[in-house]
């Protein structure tokens, strides 16, 4: 059994994750003017498109490329010691801390609790009539898992299959596709808990929802 | 109860003279304002102690006032009028101008696109003692004040479509279309049909629409304006606006903005004054037939009088198309042209007409718009050279027709009778002696079975998948020209690095051996268009044509002049457009060329004049046509409405010559926007696209200005233009000459000569 209270403490204990920023290839680097204690974001937009905070330059045969901030975070150090030299592959040059959102935090404890059912292939899934009439009147919580159990139909090229769940007997607690939609092979459908420990997590989850401050 | 609806006209009113004004302060505005204070005063301390007289009295205050600020008026003063939600709309139109008129194509909500409004609608008409109805197709942008649903008059791509198939519906039973155009601009969605090609199809189909067409115009801003106003008389409201752009849109372009920061007021009052878009200014400058007087500051939905007056001129402009092509017109014509007064209502003129009256009112319609636009262009070709050329065209057009229709018809008469009969001869044959093989085949026996021997060089040449001696693969540089970029020694990455992990590039390789093309991901760079013009059209050996047509500035807009001048010395051109006749593989074919680095390859008055000059000599020379678009930004604005003219008139210049039987094409690369892709471009039945390339109605930025909603950064490229049908393939830079050569010869057009 999974002992949350040690994970929550873990995770309290430092707050943030560091990514170190690593230079991708080989090149001269030339920093940009972040300094340790800035605050950097990551890409943006409704898609993404636009590029996180610039941290550096580097390049490489006269091709100068821009390193920007993969996410969200304070810069830690910037390794300044590089600047304008030749660095090779892998050579960290910025780290950054990222400081974990309310929704990260609940989402990493709920991977490590939760048993996660995967997609065996692409297509789209829906509950079979009685799982799904159950989880429309009594919420998500209210169906009970075990192994063998057909609780799934696959939907493919009008081609409807029933799966069947295989893993550690235990209540939905999350479900991690829309009704319609594609599910790519391997991604998770389901987030299964056993049932002693539903009210440990959630729990857990309300008290991440309100005191953890960081927000995305 | 009279006194007080009386009293909340009067403050309508005064709102509306604020609004229109935004708040300017105004000796006139001040006054008004007060006496209707103290009215307002006297009227709550004694109820009903207001006379009559007094309200007359402030009611004629009223009149005088509107008209004297009326003479104040200034363009963006124009443009607040067309938008208020107190100016008049088409639904008004249709109900105090039309006898009687039917909703088709939905009505309200329930409809495909809300913002277009179509309708039957009738006049009837008491001529002598007979009462006569006269029916017609009442098309145009229906702005409904404030209702969410009809999207402020812009019309979606499904919109137009509506519109055009009830043209289509005018056309088939042979009655005229009266179309409103009351619309600040299109909507900008890509979705099937596409914004930009459904305006494509909308000017194509009227170019040669078989019905008289009447336009009257209060808001027409560029594309969504053009979708419905390509006519034979357009008529334009006194205080409405026509113009290239919204002179928000042209501030934001000036300033050069980024999305989300705002312009000034004065900057866009400039704007408006600079882009000549009220009704004065476009009837100068030729574009509408007339200019119909509005009361002062502008007709709203009580103004009758207007409606009217209205009436009686759409009668009366209709009566003057129909007149003008009609065979019999006897006296009504001269009456129709002379009469100013009421009287338009008492001529009577059957709206339907023949073919042939059709025919010359289509004609008309044609060369109506081809003699458009012509101050706004400089033509420094001498006279001796123009009268040379003149002859020359002349020359050609009885060689052609003396080579390739009178002989060359006959020609082809006798070939298909040759080919019929050379395919009957061959199958009586084969009937006839097939039995004569099988019997000598049996008798004797061993004679013609062995199968003849093939060589391993052979079976290896057939069954292999590429073979690069003969070209079949593109090996080291073959290229007549390669971009000057290649002379750097650097590197360069890729775009798709992301997704498709390229390696990064060497410049000479990429821009010197694979013409800029990304060997592992085939990411299109951008290339200059003289790498086209030499490796795919033979500049060197071509004859270039028109090469005196230079873009000036007709509006003389502010600083234009300098930025005209700084883009001719840059590229050496005198306007965005490059024609010249050419052979490709031994086909000779007249070529277009849009070069984005002269103003972004916008289109003006110079370059829709040589486009369409090129277009007519491809017809007289009965030569294949091809647009090639290097990159167009649009209409270029600071033309105003000299710009946006050049889509109606380039579009029946491509129309013209698509119905004399000729083929264009039309090859987009880097990136096509808005205008030209909305008219002559878009409607090509065959337009191809150079990989990665941007093909749209609106950039992203004007999408997301205009709309407030952001589009995936891929929305523009070519594949999606693709799957939504707007071209029709893509092509890979380095094969561009051989897909042309091969669509020259697979190709639509019956009048090609080396058919």
């Amino acid at each position: 059994m999974l002992n949350i209270k040690e994970l929550l403490d873990k995770v309290k204990a430092s707050p943030y994750r560091e990514i170190v920023v690593r230079a991708p290839h080989t090149g001269v680097v030339s920093f940009a003017a972040v300094k340790p204690g800035e605050k950097v974001h990551g890409p943006r937009g409704e898609f993404l498109e636009k590029p996180g905070t610039l941290l550096a330059h580097l390049t490489r045969e006269k091709n100068e490329k821009p390193i920007p901030a993969p996410e969200k975070g304070v810069i830690e150090a910037v390794h300044t010691q590089h600047e304008g030299q030749f660095v090779e592959a892998g050579e960290p040059l910025v780290t950054i801390k990222h400081y974990l959102t309310r929704k990260e935090v609940i989402e990493l404890i709920l991977q490590e609790a939760l048993y996660l059912f995967r997609a065996p292939e692409r297509a789209k899934y829906y509950f079979v009539p009685e799982v799904d009439q159950k989880l429309k009147v009594s919420g998500k919580r209210s169906v009970k898992v075990q192994d063998g159990m057909e609780f799934l139909i696959v939907s493919r090229m009008k081609r409807e299959t029933p799966l069947a769940y295989s893993g550690p007997e235990g209540i939905i607690y999350s479900v991690y596709f829309g009704r319609g939609d594609n599910v790519d092979e391997g991604e998770p459908l389901i987030g299964v808990c056993p049932e002693d420990q539903l009210t440990v997590i959630q729990d857990v989850v309300a008290r991440i929802q309100s005191e953890w401050e960081e927000e995305a | 109860m009279d006194r007080e609806r009386r009293i909340q006209g009067l403050r309508d009113r005064l709102t509306y003279i604020r609004d229109i004004f935004a708040n300017r302060e105004d000796e006139s505005i001040r006054l008004l304002a007060a006496k209707f204070g103290e009215l307002l005063e006297r009227h709550r301390l004694m109820p009903g102690g207001v006379k009559r007289e007094e309200l007359s009295r402030i009611e004629d205050l009223f009149d005088f006032s509107e008209r004297k600020l009326d003479t104040t008026l200034t363009p963006m003063d124009r443009v607040r009028i067309v938008r208020h939600p107190q100016r008049i709309c088409l639904k008004d139109i249709l109900e105090n101008v039309y006898d009687n008129y039917t909703e088709i194509g939905g009505r309200g909500e329930y409809n495909i696109d809300p913002s277009m409004l179509i309708a039957r609608a009738v006049f009837s008409r008491r001529v002598g003692d007979k009462v006569t109805n006269q029916m017609v197709m009442v098309i145009g942008q229906e702005k409904g004040h404030g209702e969410a649903f009809r999207n402020g008059g812009s019309v979606k791509p499904w919109g137009n479509a509506k519109a055009l198939h009830y043209m289509k519906v005018a056309e088939t039973e042979n009655i005229p279309v009266h179309t409103f155009v009351f619309t600040p601009g299109a909507y900008p969605v890509e979705d099937w049909p596409g914004a930009a090609q459904q305006i494509a199809r909308n000017l194509y189909e009227l170019a040669g629409l078989r019905v008289p067409v009447v336009a009257v115009f209060s808001e027409g801003g560029s594309g969504g304006a053009e979708a419905i106003g390509l006519a034979d008389r357009r008529i334009m409201l006194s205080h409405g606006y026509y113009s290239v752009i919204s002179p928000e849109g042209a501030a934001a372009i000036e300033a050069g903005l980024r999305s989300g920061d705002r312009t000034t007021p004065e900057l866009i009052e400039k704007c408006a004054r600079q882009l000549h878009i009220t009704a004065e200014d476009n009837l100068e400058n030729g574009y509408v037939d007339r200019v119909l007087r509005e009361p002062p500051l502008g007709a709203r939905p009580s103004h009758y009088e207007f409606f009217r007056e209205l009436r009686r001129e759409l009668i009366q402009t209709t009566n003057e198309v129909v007149s003008s092509v009609k065979s019999m017109k006897l006296y009504r014509a001269m009456a129709v042209r002379t009469t100013k007064t009421d009287d338009a209502e008492s001529i009577y003129m059957r709206w339907t007409l023949s073919q042939s009256a059709l025919d010359r009112m289509v004609e008309q319609r044609q060369r109506k718009f081809r003699a458009m636009s012509r101050h706004a262009r400089l033509d420094g070709t001498g006279v001796i050279t123009r009268a040379v050329a003149a002859t020359k065209g002349t020359i050609w057009a009885t060689h052609s027709f003396l080579r390739y229709d009178l002989l060359g018809r006959q020609k082809k008469r006798l070939n298909a009778v040759f080919e019929d009969l050379g395919a009957e001869a061959h199958l009586v044959r084969h009937k006839v002696l097939m039995p004569l093989k099988k019997t000598l085949d049996k008798v004797l026996p061993g004679n013609g079975n062995t199968p003849p021997k093939v060589g391993e060089a052979v079976v290896d040449r057939l069954t292999r998948l590429s073979c690069p001696e003969d070209g079949a693969c593109l090996v080291g540089s073959e290229w007549a020209w390669t971009s000057p970029r290649s002379q750097e020694d650097r590197t360069i990455s890729c775009p798709n690095v992301r997704t498709h992990h390229c390696p990064d590039l060497w410049v000479p390789d990429l821009f010197g051996d694979f013409a800029g093309v990304c060997p592992s991901c085939g990411h299109h760079f951008p290339m200059e268009y003289r790498w086209y013009l030499q490796n795919v059209f033979d500049y060197s050996e071509s004859k270039e044509f028109n090469r005196q047509l230079e873009s000036i500035n007709p509006l003389g807009y502010e600083k234009f002049d300098t930025k005209l001048d700084k883009a001719k010395e840059r590229t050496g051109l005198k306007s965005a457009c490059i024609t010249f006749e050419t052979s490709i593989e031994e086909v000779d074919a007249v070529v277009a060329v849009f070069c984005a680095p002269f103003r972004g390859g916008s289109v003006g008055a110079a370059e829709g004049e040589k486009f369409i000059r090129a277009a007519e000599r491809a017809t007289r020379k009965r030569q294949p046509f091809i647009a090639y678009v290097h990159g167009t930004a649009g209409i270029r604005i600071q033309e105003g409405v000299n710009g946006v003219i050049q889509m109606p008139r380039c579009t029946i210049a491509v129309r013209r010559y698509i119905d004399a039987g000729g083929l264009y094409l039309v090859l987009y690369d880097t990136n096509s926007y808005a205008g030209p892709v909305a008219s002559f471009l878009g409607c090509s039945p065959y337009q191809f696209a150079v990989q990665s390339s941007n093909i749209g109605f609106a950039g992203p930025g004007v999408i997301s200005e205009t709309t407030g909603i952001a589009v995936p950064p891929n929305y523009h490229k070519a594949y999606h233009a693709l799957s939504r049908g707007h071209i029709h393939g893509i092509w890979d830079r380095r094969e561009v000459k051989k897909n042309l050569h091969q669509s020259l010869l697979t190709m639509g057009g019956r009048n090609l000569y080396y058919r």
